[in-house]
């Protein structure tokens, strides 16, 4: 299957391995994978833990990243809130692909007036703005990360279903789709076996770029209060707790900040990456 | 296919989109757990009141009449009452669209302002100082949390060197200009008032600045390659084996041909602007429609919400319509199929 994922390759290493700044990506988004892993083992202390003799004491060896309003160390919640990101960037960018493919392949592959009336509903839940949609979703059904991860999802998923269709359309006109028609093989193995692992690729980008949106998006829905709620460790509401410090005691929203532009930020380098390495006409363009 | 015929073709599926739309901000409304009423009147309301609440809203008929009469309502131009400010959502929109477009506009045009240009520079100094800051910069443009960069700009420019304001539109001590067009900045310099043109504009250029960086990022970043796409073809080549001057090669015959792609970005853009306007106006205190969708939200206000979902996707399909026609017109080589 590797063989029909890659392009014609000049040189013997793959071309992601090439790019300093793609591995810096992948890199950092493996550290921050062993740090949400280990996060009770390596967070000095216990995130929701009070101590209000020590509130807002700016960074020191006792508290590297200083203490919050409430006593409670910045750098435990740090760690403990790279839990959720990832979480969150998993959860969605899953639950999108899943959905979007799904309806992309029924589309592609069947054509006619369902594939129309597929892509009609994907061209509405396009016209969205996606935090818009999002807010309204999460305060229909009460503010919560599961809420806000199903919001987020829910405005996610038709880029997904028109990738997957485009890509099916082209496909099912190959010929070893048709030879495999002829021989009389099931439309569901068909599609399963010989279309979907060809979408593969793309799909591969956009969730790498997705995952830094979703986890955008949910820090977004957490600021404003439709998201994870308080008191839990997660960056949106750290940064939000902390906005009215931010001349005073900036470091309570500058880290976590720092945290999601930094996640954000090694995703969508991995995700120019892969884009580069899946389709050489674009390589260095990005 | 020729443009009337394409035209029409995206209007009756701008119309069916539109529907799909109203379906389902009118579905939201039904998953909602919480009752109405019971938001809109307090927990201390009397059973007769709620009664007759619901009656006036349409809330005890059932849900596909309450479809017919949103929809119906929708096509006359009332979006209902709002729950929570008690007027009609249509008059609550139209109060505060203004601000949003003024916000939304300014950050759009700092983003083309800046972002082509960096483009362009980025690909005619490839893998040079320049590229390299341009690609760093768009980056941490397309990364950055638009709701804390808000936070750190006030923060910086406002919390500490008091150099600019930190939210609202206009100087408190300033009386804003007379309503025409309700962009302030616009309707102040109508009137001749400069001090509050000088002040509206000092108070829109960090959110602007916020809530641009995005797309200054994603139109940088578009322009870049397709500029680098456009400089290897033939006619880049032949015009400079003609002799013309670099300068001249590069804006007059590449951009101009790089931009048609770039359109296309910026009518996605604006998507995300919409959406980065309820974060920026909630930082900056813009009263403008992502406060109101805010805060109406918490409210479980759900005509001001599907109003404002409702006018937002009417905005960007808008948007993205006159960006394909005008794509259409940009480039006569594309036939719509």
């Amino acid at each position: 299957m590797v063989e029909t994922l890659t392009t014609p390759v000049r040189s013997r290493r793959p071309a992601w391995r090439r790019s300093p700044l793609t591995v810096a990506g992948l890199v950092l988004i493996a550290i921050l994978a062993l740090i949400a892993v280990s996060a009770p083992l390596i967070a000095p202390a216990d995130p929701l833990k009070q101590v209000l003799s020590t509130r807002l004491k700016p960074p020191s060896a006792a508290n590297w990243l200083g203490t919050d309003q409430l006593g409670r160390d910045v750098l435990s919640r740090m760690i403990y809130g790279a839990r959720i990101s990832l979480l969150i960037g998993i959860v969605v960018v899953g639950l999108a692909a899943s959905v979007g493919t799904f309806v992309g392949l029924v589309a592609g592959y069947a054509g006619g007036w369902l594939d129309e009336v597929l892509m009609r509903l994907t061209d509405v839940f396009f016209a969205f703005p996606a935090l818009i949609l999002a807010m309204a979703i999460s305060g229909a059904l009460g503010p919560s990360l599961t809420n806000a991860m199903i919001a987020i999802a829910v405005v996610s998923w038709p880029v997904y279903a028109r990738l997957v269709r485009a890509q099916v359309l082209s496909l099912r006109e190959r010929e070893y789709v048709e030879a495999a028609r002829s021989l009389g093989a099931p439309a569901a193995r068909i599609v399963w076996g010989h279309i979907l692992p060809n979408t593969l690729a793309p799909l591969l980008v956009q969730a790498s770029f997705d995952m830094g949106g979703a986890i955008l998006s949910a820090a977004g829905l957490s600021f404003i209060g439709f998201g994870t709620q308080p008191p839990t460790a997660e960056w949106g509401v750290m940064i939000s707790e902390g906005r009215n410090y931010i001349a005073t005691h900036s470091w309570l929203s500058l880290f976590p900040g720092l945290a999601i532009l930094l996640t954000v930020a090694a995703f969508n380098l991995i995700g120019d990456g892969l884009r580069d390495a899946l389709d050489p006409r674009l390589r260095g363009t990005g | 296919m020729t443009l009337p015929s394409y035209l029409l073709r995206r209007l009756v599926g701008f119309v069916a989109v539109m529907v799909g739309i109203s379906m389902i901000t009118f579905a939201l409304s039904h998953v909602v757990p919480a009752d109405p009423a019971i938001v809109a009147l307090g927990d201390h309301a009397t059973d007769a009141q709620i009664e007759a609440f619901r009656e006036r809203y349409g809330l005890n008929k059932p849900v596909p009449e309450q479809y017919w009469i949103y929809v119906t309502n929708l096509i006359h131009g009332d979006l209902g009452i709002s729950l929570h400010t008690r007027r009609p959502v249509a008059a609550d929109l139209r109060n505060f669209f203004p601000a949003t477009f003024e916000l939304s506009l300014t950050a759009l045009i700092l983003s083309i302002l800046i972002g082509i240009p960096a483009g362009v520079i980025s690909a005619t100094a490839r893998n040079r100082l320049p590229d390299h800051v341009v690609r760093i910069v768009s980056l941490i443009g397309g990364s950055v949390p638009i709701f804390w960069l808000g936070l750190i700009l006030i923060g910086f420019f406002y919390g500490r060197l008091g150099w600019l304001p930190g939210g609202a539109r206009i100087d408190k001590f300033i009386p804003p200009p007379p309503l025409i067009t309700g962009l302030f900045t616009v309707d102040s310099l109508l009137a001749g008032d400069y001090k509050a043109f000088w002040s509206s504009v000092h108070h829109l250029f960090l959110p602007a600045l916020a809530l641009g960086y995005f797309s200054t990022a994603i139109i940088a970043r578009m322009m870049r390659s397709s500029m680098l796409e456009v400089l290897n073809h033939q006619y880049v080549l032949a015009a400079r084996a003609k002799g013309l001057r670099q300068g001249k090669v590069i804006w007059r015959h590449a951009a101009r041909n790089a931009l048609i792609p770039t359109v296309t970005t910026i009518g996605v853009t604006f998507g995300s602007l919409l959406s980065g306007a309820v974060l920026t106006e909630t930082i900056f205190s813009w009263p403008g429609l992502g406060r109101y969708a805010t805060s109406s939200a918490i409210n479980l206000d759900f005509p001001a919400v599907m109003g404002v979902t409702l006018l937002a996707a009417l905005v960007y399909t808008l948007a993205n319509l006159i960006v394909d026609v005008g794509y259409q017109w940009l480039d006569p080589r594309i036939h719509h199929g």
